[in-house]
């Protein structure tokens, strides 16, 4: 086996050379070369976690948004109600109100339609009076050649009417 | 691979062989095979982190790859050390992408090419063993400077009777002291091993379809032959495993310097 009856000749040669190659090793690459290839995972693990922290701070904005955005829709729709409900409230007393000033308009105009038709029928009362009376005159004077005065036949008339 | 007789010699490939001698001060360190792979891997190595270095935001293919290793490793330590484990990131890192790339590398086909032997670092007991000394030191040096002595409370558990006060520790103190054995021990046996079957079997895959008998191919290659591609895929598996293995035990000893228990 070299490895064991060689090792008085060549120990000497295989520390020399491996102590060179491995201490090469250690500050060039474990120590030069390796940090620099972990700062940059470092760097990309740091940025990915950015990324995502940022990406969740975004989504969470977004459901806030929409939170108060349907809050705020909510908030008008109750105050659309409210609104209508006034403006039926008041649409209806306005109503009412009118209604109320028609009636009495109507009222009044009635009261006074009244009035004339009662003064329309007084004046044909009074019309058909002397026109009775003078009916009557001509009756009587056609029938007993009396004359009798306007006077005369239309407090007669008067009497009867009143009667009948 | 072949030695002169014809044999094929399963122990050949772990031979070092010196490729440009060189001596400081007494001590002979001759560039190896061993050294060239070493160099190899950390080329290799360098290679893998540097297609990784585009640092986009979208990583790309290779840039994923290399972010796959890194972010593996880092869990690993973060979740046995916790968050004080960053610090001990870049040496379990490097043990283990060491490690495996050594093994990887091992496992590559070069002996295609006339002349070339690959080469597993990791099969060798000095390099292990000076992979686990880094280990082990780290954990007494870490263990030292935050605990001070009281970090020998580790080798007394909590929940202790008083009447096996002289014995757990003992205990402890050699499960503690056998730590950077078992490390070196469980890599180079591991990848020898595994090796040493891998040639064994290819010597009989060759062996077989040199021989003069007709029905020796038939029943010794091509059974060795589809055998050695399970074993070949299992070692595959062994040299992430292994590579895993020192990594995760490197951590949780490191966990035990930094929390005690």
């Amino acid at each position: 086996m070299p490895q064991i009856s060689q090792i008085i000749d060549t120990y000497a040669s295989q520390f020399f050379w491996l102590l060179i190659v491995f201490g090469l090793i250690y500050f060039t690459i474990g120590r030069g070369m390796l940090p620099k290839i972990e700062a940059n995972m470092d760097a990309r693990d740091r940025k990915i976690a950015d990324d995502l922290a940022a990406a969740e701070r975004a989504r969470a904005e977004a459901d806030n948004l929409e939170d108060g955005g349907s809050a705020q829709i909510a908030e008008a729709r109750v105050a659309a109600q409210a609104k209508a409900n006034e403006a039926k409230a008041k649409a209806a007393k306005d109503a009412e109100a009118r209604l109320a000033v028609a009636d009495a308009e109507i009222g009044a105009k009635l009261a006074a339609a009244e009035a004339d038709l009662a003064k329309a029928s007084a004046k044909a009362m009074t019309s058909i009076e002397s026109v009775a009376a003078e009916a009557a005159a001509d009756i009587v004077a056609k029938v007993s050649g009396a004359k009798v005065s306007a006077a005369q036949a239309a407090t007669a008339v008067k009497v009867v009417l009143s009667n009948g | 691979m072949a030695g002169e007789s014809g044999k094929i010699d399963p122990m050949y490939q772990f031979k070092i062989e010196s490729l440009a001698p060189l001596n400081i001060a007494g001590y002979d360190v001759s560039f190896t095979n061993s050294s060239l792979f070493m160099v190899l891997v950390l080329g290799a190595l360098w290679l893998f982190m540097w297609g990784g270095m585009k640092r986009d935001l979208v990583p790309g293919r290779w840039q994923m790859a290399v972010e796959g290793v890194t972010g593996f490793v880092n869990n690993m330590v973060t979740s046995s050390v916790g968050p004080e484990g960053k610090k001990y990131v870049p040496l379990v890192f490097s043990l283990f992408m060491f490690i495996l790339m050594a093994n990887f590398i091992g496992m590559m086909p070069f002996g295609i090419v006339p002349g070339v032997h690959p080469f597993t670092v990791t099969s060798h007991l000095t390099v292990t063993a000076v992979l686990a000394v880094l280990s082990f030191g780290t954990v007494l040096v870490v263990g030292f400077w935050k605990h001070g002595l009281h970090f020998f409370s580790l080798f007394v558990p909590h929940g202790t009777p008083w009447w096996l006060l002289w014995l757990i520790p003992l205990i402890e103190l050699f499960s503690f002291l056998i730590r950077p054995f078992s490390l070196a021990l469980r890599l180079f046996v591991a990848m020898t091993a595994g090796h040493v079957l891998m040639k064994v079997l290819a010597g009989f895959v060759i062996n077989g379809l040199n021989a003069e008998a007709a029905w020796v191919p038939l029943v010794v290659s091509i059974p060795s032959f589809i055998l050695m591609i399970g074993i070949t895929l299992l070692e595959l598996l062994v040299c992430a495993i292994q590579a895993y293995v020192f990594a995760l035990l490197t951590s949780l000893y490191i966990n035990d310097a930094v929390n005690l228990h």
